[in-house]
């Protein structure tokens, strides 16, 4: 038990640094790199107390999609000379907006904690069979038959969030020329060429 | 303390055991991929070096260890550094879990598949922070559009994964190699295997996809600024990639460690043997492709992930799983 004690502390130690680095150092690129260190760290925790399909997950989704788009977002708005205000003593109204989202984050997890405490059925399921099934098949027992609503529910609302975000970027550019495949394809030797007289001082009109 | 030490100690043994074929092998196929290459276009290739020119790669190893690393005055020094030791490192690390025969594994865990979908999906940052770090045009836009081109196939890749596992019932890289005992994955999947192979060809930067090194429009993309054994990092990680991509087609779709029927003169060749040998055909396809395919406009490669291979996998996943259930063939798991 002591190898697996010191990797607990090694990813540990590593995840609450690397945390306390996103949100002190001073370049924004960096911070998203402490960002995927976290991530990765927090992802080696979950596998290390037998959660493998979510901590491979958490690797896939938010280090190899979330992380990469917050990082392309972070070079092309070249936001990475950015000095943040209040670390050099300003007054900043960051801090008393973050103080309330992280009040209000400790609230919810003292209720969900609380709520494992004092109702120790809460989170027992009819379908969930501690046997020697692996992790994934145990996680998709549950998902799908007793809480399959609230499965269901999380993806539409993830799939409106999706359009949403579309529909409000989404603009109709006007003057752009669109390459159609189909009238690309389908030209032949006949249509391709077509001859014209062209009546001197008057020329042609050439429409696409 | 001491077993513990004695565990690592063996463990250390076996990854010296695997990292040097895999090192070997990415040098090997260096020369395959030039060769094949030079015959599609009646040249000859890399003849000169050894016997077939087989020592070719490590004659240019040997020019890239000597040569001087520069690194740009207004890069980001670190994360320029770090680049290549990423991309390396990570397109080495995915080989932990690829199955050479029933036991012939370093760790055979429970969700493989994911494992290397989250290994290769990683891939991404070794290009990002090399473009970025260099502090120049060229690599940035190379490494914004690698970015884009990877995040968006490997959606495609994904469904592709969920379509076998879905015949599988398990996320073991072995399970899903004993699954396809009767029946090779190609046959009913066989959109899905090329999807998934032109997927890969984009996931690892290859031609007809290569538009993030585009030598005719950004230099050398992402890989500009280096020099030396830098480069040559970026290089055999690139190549450690593909072969990674290979044998992820040939584990996934071409059953394996498997032979290609269990009758007697083929089930007594060894399992890794067939492994090797799926891994080789795969490759041969990418390298011929390289050779014959003109590269393709950057919106069209966007247009092909998203319209195309996206909903295309998507509806095959629909009739995969419609097959398997109105035929009562979905995975039993036993309890």
């Amino acid at each position: 038990m002591i190898i697996h004690s010191i990797f607990f502390y090694f990813f540990s130690i590593i995840a609450i640094f690397s945390s306390l680095m996103v949100i002190t150092s001073r370049s924004t690129i960096n911070s998203v790199f402490f960002l995927i260190l976290d991530f990765i760290s927090v992802g080696c925790l979950f596998i290390m107390v037998g959660a493998e399909f979510l901590g491979m997950i958490l690797l896939i989704v938010y280090v190899g999609a979330v992380a990469v788009l917050f990082l392309f977002v972070v070079m092309m708005l070249n936001v990475a000379e950015q000095k943040q205000s209040w670390f050099i003593g300003k007054k900043s109204t960051h801090i008393p907006t973050g103080l309330i989202v992280s009040v209000l984050i400790l609230l919810e997890l003292l209720v969900v904690v609380g709520g494992w405490k004092y109702k120790e059925d809460l989170m027992s399921s009819s379908t969930l069979v501690l046997s020697n099934v692996s992790n994934t098949h145990q996680l998709g027992l549950v998902m799908y038959t007793d809480y399959i609503l609230y499965f269901q529910l999380a993806g539409i609302v993830l799939l409106l969030a999706m359009i949403g975000a579309i529909l409000l970027t989404f603009r109709e550019r006007v003057g752009v020329k669109k390459q159609s495949y189909i009238n690309q394809i389908s030209r032949n030797p006949t249509t391709a060429v077509e001859l014209k007289d062209v009546k001197s001082y008057q020329g042609v009109k050439i429409d696409d | 303390m001491i077993e513990y030490l004695q565990i690592l100690g063996q463990e250390i043994y076996k990854i010296i055991f695997l990292l040097i074929p895999i090192l070997v092998s990415v040098a090997m196929i260096v020369w395959l991929d030039r060769r094949v290459w030079g015959l599609v276009q009646k040249r000859r290739g890399p003849n000169v070096v050894g016997p077939f020119g087989l020592f070719q790669t490590l004659a240019d190893a040997l020019k890239y260890i000597f040569k001087e690393i520069i690194i740009p005055a207004s890069a980001n020094k670190v994360v320029f550094i770090l680049a290549p030791i990423v991309t390396m490192t990570l397109a080495l690390i995915a080989w932990a879990v690829i199955p050479m025969s029933k036991d012939l594994v370093l760790s055979n865990i429970n969700v493989g598949i994911l494992y290397l979908f989250a290994v290769s999906s990683l891939g991404v940052y070794g290009i990002i922070m090399g473009g970025w770090a260099s502090n120049s045009k060229y690599p940035f836009l190379g490494a914004i559009r690698s970015a884009a081109q990877m995040v968006s196939y490997e959606v495609s890749i994904g469904i592709i994964i969920i379509n076998v596992l879905l015949c599988v019932g398990s996320l073991n890289l072995n399970d899903i190699v004993i699954a396809q005992k009767d029946l090779w994955y190609v046959i009913p999947l066989f959109p899905m295997f090329v999807i998934f192979f032109i997927s890969a060809l984009a996931e690892t930067n290859r031609p007809p996809f290569d538009l993030p090194e585009a030598e005719a429009e950004l230099v050398a993309g992402y890989q500009t600024e280096y020099s030396g054994m830098m480069y040559a990092m970026f290089w055999l990680g690139e190549y450690a990639n593909i072969l990674l991509m290979c044998a992820m087609g040939s584990i996934l779709f071409l059953g394996g460690w498997l032979p290609v029927m269990d009758i007697y003169p083929l089930n007594i060749i060894p399992a890794p043997i067939w492994m090797i040998s799926k891994i080789l055909f795969l490759f041969i396809l990418f390298a011929l492709i390289k050779a014959i395919v003109p590269r393709y406009r950057y919106d069209q490669l966007m247009r092909l992930g998203w319209k195309i291979f996206l909903p295309f996998s998507l509806i095959y996943l629909v009739l995969t799983s419609s097959f398997l259930f109105y035929f009562d063939k979905l995975p039993k798991v036993n309890f």
